[in-house]
């Protein structure tokens, strides 16, 4: 993989502008869920700019790839970026949380928001409805690919291994999904409520090819994503190591992030930490 | 039923290359014939049902017409939440069959019966709930369903139930067909007790008791004008279904009553609350809960002479 050092440096310039908005945006609206939004930005932000083939003017192309945040309580993170991508005026969010708007803490249902493919919010529900989008574009012989990122402590939920059975049997060699394995659960580290480890072994368990990468850094998901699809005709599941909070010293890793919403000197803060003028 | 079902599914994948079937590991080998129309449209996806849901909804979603089919709690309280979120929720035109409804598999026990779908599912935005009284139902029930566009669930018997309608009857979700003309008692009926429905209607006429039947094959949306237009003409309304007598067929006709200044007594026949210990066939359940045909006879006589 040669992604140039430019590409990188212009992707991580991108998911620092996007973790400062989503951060001031949390203040302002009073959003919750500000870690699990910082650890999958990276992610999110090499999808958007570099791997999947969309088209924000043609949101409905029927060829376009489909993305689902699987874990839809980081969609502050999504409407940020697909704000970015050029789906909707950046401005649009400055009404983020007002009464009859629909930009809330879940992501509203495809008819209601351009780039929005499912709405999530109720954990083990994205995977299986991305599958039946990469299941239908082989019964329809159509080109795109389906990716999802998932939450470990959503792995918790029984219909994400459902799904993953069905898609190893299946070869459904058109669906990636990354884990945005960022160690924390609501309430408790992830590997202490569920047995969750080793979480490669089970994907591959389940009929799956697996990555594991560090998933904060952009030239190594972009390595990632550049296996996809995968040769053995197998899905693909990328195991993101992650932080949680990533991005702010005081933030990273403290589940208290989970629910606690920003003052505004840790706006500003923070900002600065990302190197965001205010 | 379920034989008729699966000849009308490949019927209709033939000339409609949306059509997908979802099975949840059962019917083992009624399926063949639709595997020959196109293998990659069948799709089994193992006993796993929340998952299978929500694949249906993908597919949905992006231009097929899934049917996901397996045994009536399993289609329906087993995956009631993917069903709310990823079928409604997102107006996804999935059609959800359930198979051996109500007390088909009484012999299997309560964890095969099926005596709330109707009643939670009815409570779901935009659902169509359709369970046929015979084949000629079931088949006009696919079809239509497939091209509302709209999610919907059919509730299917097992096998061998006897045929109502002739094959031409006009057929339109949420419009009842009356099966019998009568003027004192008007049965509501729906799904497969049609046959002891008109059996009791006999029963009464010979007590000079005259009996209209009506089908009513969709519980939501309700065919109110039906009800509006002819529910004073009747000394009392008994509504008829194999299914719990909270929140059915019963419930959606009693909330409806309700709403007007005058209307007939309501009698609501079903299953009692309470989940049936004691095995036995279909028939016996049946008899148990008042619903083979002496059982609805009498308890309208009884109703009539309170």
């Amino acid at each position: 993989m040669s992604a140039s050092s430019n590409l990188i440096q212009e992707l991580q310039q991108k998911a620092a502008l996007l973790r400062a908005r989503v951060i001031e945006t949390s203040h302002r609206a009073g959003l919750p869920h500000l870690g699990s939004c910082l650890s999958c930005m990276d992610l999110l932000t090499a999808l958007y700019f570099y791997q999947l083939n969309i088209d924000p003017k043609n949101p409905a192309d029927p060829t376009r790839d489909r993305f689902i945040l699987s874990k839809g309580h980081g969609v502050p993170a999504l409407f940020q970026v697909l704000a970015m991508r050029g789906y909707f005026p950046v401005s649009d969010l400055d009404h983020y949380g007002e009464d009859g708007g629909v930009f809330g803490e879940h992501p509203p249902t495809p008819s209601h928001l351009a780039g929005i493919e499912a709405a999530t919010g109720s954990l083990g529900h994205g995977m299986p409805m991305g599958l039946g989008m990469a299941l239908a574009a082989r019964v329809k012989a159509q080109p795109y690919s389906v990716y999802a990122i998932l939450g470990d402590g959503e792995c918790n939920e029984g219909s994400i291994w459902e799904s993953a059975m069905l898609a190893g049997a299946q070869m459904v060699s058109n669906f990636c999904v990354l884990i945005d394995f960022n160690k924390w659960q609501a309430t408790d580290r992830s590997e202490q409520v569920m047995a969750l480890n080793p979480l490669a072994d089970k994907w591959r368990a389940f009929g799956w090819d697996t990555l594991e990468i560090d998933g904060n850094n952009t030239q190594a998901i972009l390595e990632a994503l550049e296996c996809f699809p995968s040769k053995t005709g197998k899905p693909l599941a990328i195991i993101a190591h992650t932080i949680k909070g990533k991005g702010v010293s005081f933030m990273e890793d403290d589940n208290n992030w989970h629910y606690r919403i920003p003052t505004a000197e840790e706006v500003a803060l923070s900002k600065k930490e990302l190197g965001i003028a205010s | 039923m379920r034989n008729a079902f699966a000849d009308e599914v490949t019927q209709l994948a033939k000339t409609d290359s949306r059509v997908m079937l979802l099975s949840g590991d059962i019917g083992n080998k009624l399926f063949d014939n639709f595997k020959k129309v196109d293998a990659q449209r069948f799709l089994n996806c193992g006993i796993a049902e929340a998952n299978m849901m929500g694949v249906a909804a993908g597919l949905a979603l992006n231009g097929l017409r899934p049917v996901v089919y397996t045994i009536t709690p399993f289609t329906t309280t087993r995956c009631f939440e993917q069903i709310r979120v990823d079928v409604c929720y997102h107006e996804a035109p999935v059609i959800i069959v359930g198979t051996g409804s109500g007390l088909s598999y009484a012999e299997l026990g309560p964890t095969h019966h099926s005596l709330e779908d109707l009643a939670i599912l009815r409570t779901l935005p935009g659902m169509q709930i359709i369970a046929p009284c015979d084949t000629t139902e079931m088949r006009l029930a696919l079809r239509s369903a497939i091209k509302s566009n709209l999610p919907t669930y059919i509730r299917i018997g097992k096998k061998g139930e006897p045929n109502i309608h002739k094959l031409d009857v006009e057929f339109e979700i949420g419009r009842a067909i009356t099966v019998r003309e009568g003027e004192d008692v008007l049965f509501i009926v729906t799904g497969t007790l049609m046959p002891n429905v008109l059996e009791a209607a006999d029963l009464l006429a010979a007590q000079k008791i005259s009996a209209q039947v009506a089908s009513f094959h969709t519980i939501k949306p309700l065919d109110e004008a039906y009800l509006k237009n002819i529910a004073l003409t009747y000394k009392t309304i008994v509504t008829v279904e194999e299914h719990g007598r909270l929140g059915g067929l019963g419930g959606a006709v009693a909330e409806f009553l309700s709403q007007l200044s005058n209307h007939p007594p309501h009698l609501r026949l079903g299953t009692q609350d309470e989940f049936m210990h004691e095995m036995g066939s279909q028939e016996y359940a049946r008899q148990r809960y008042g619903l083979d045909s002496n059982g609805i006879a009498q308890q309208v006589i009884n109703h009539l002479a309170r």
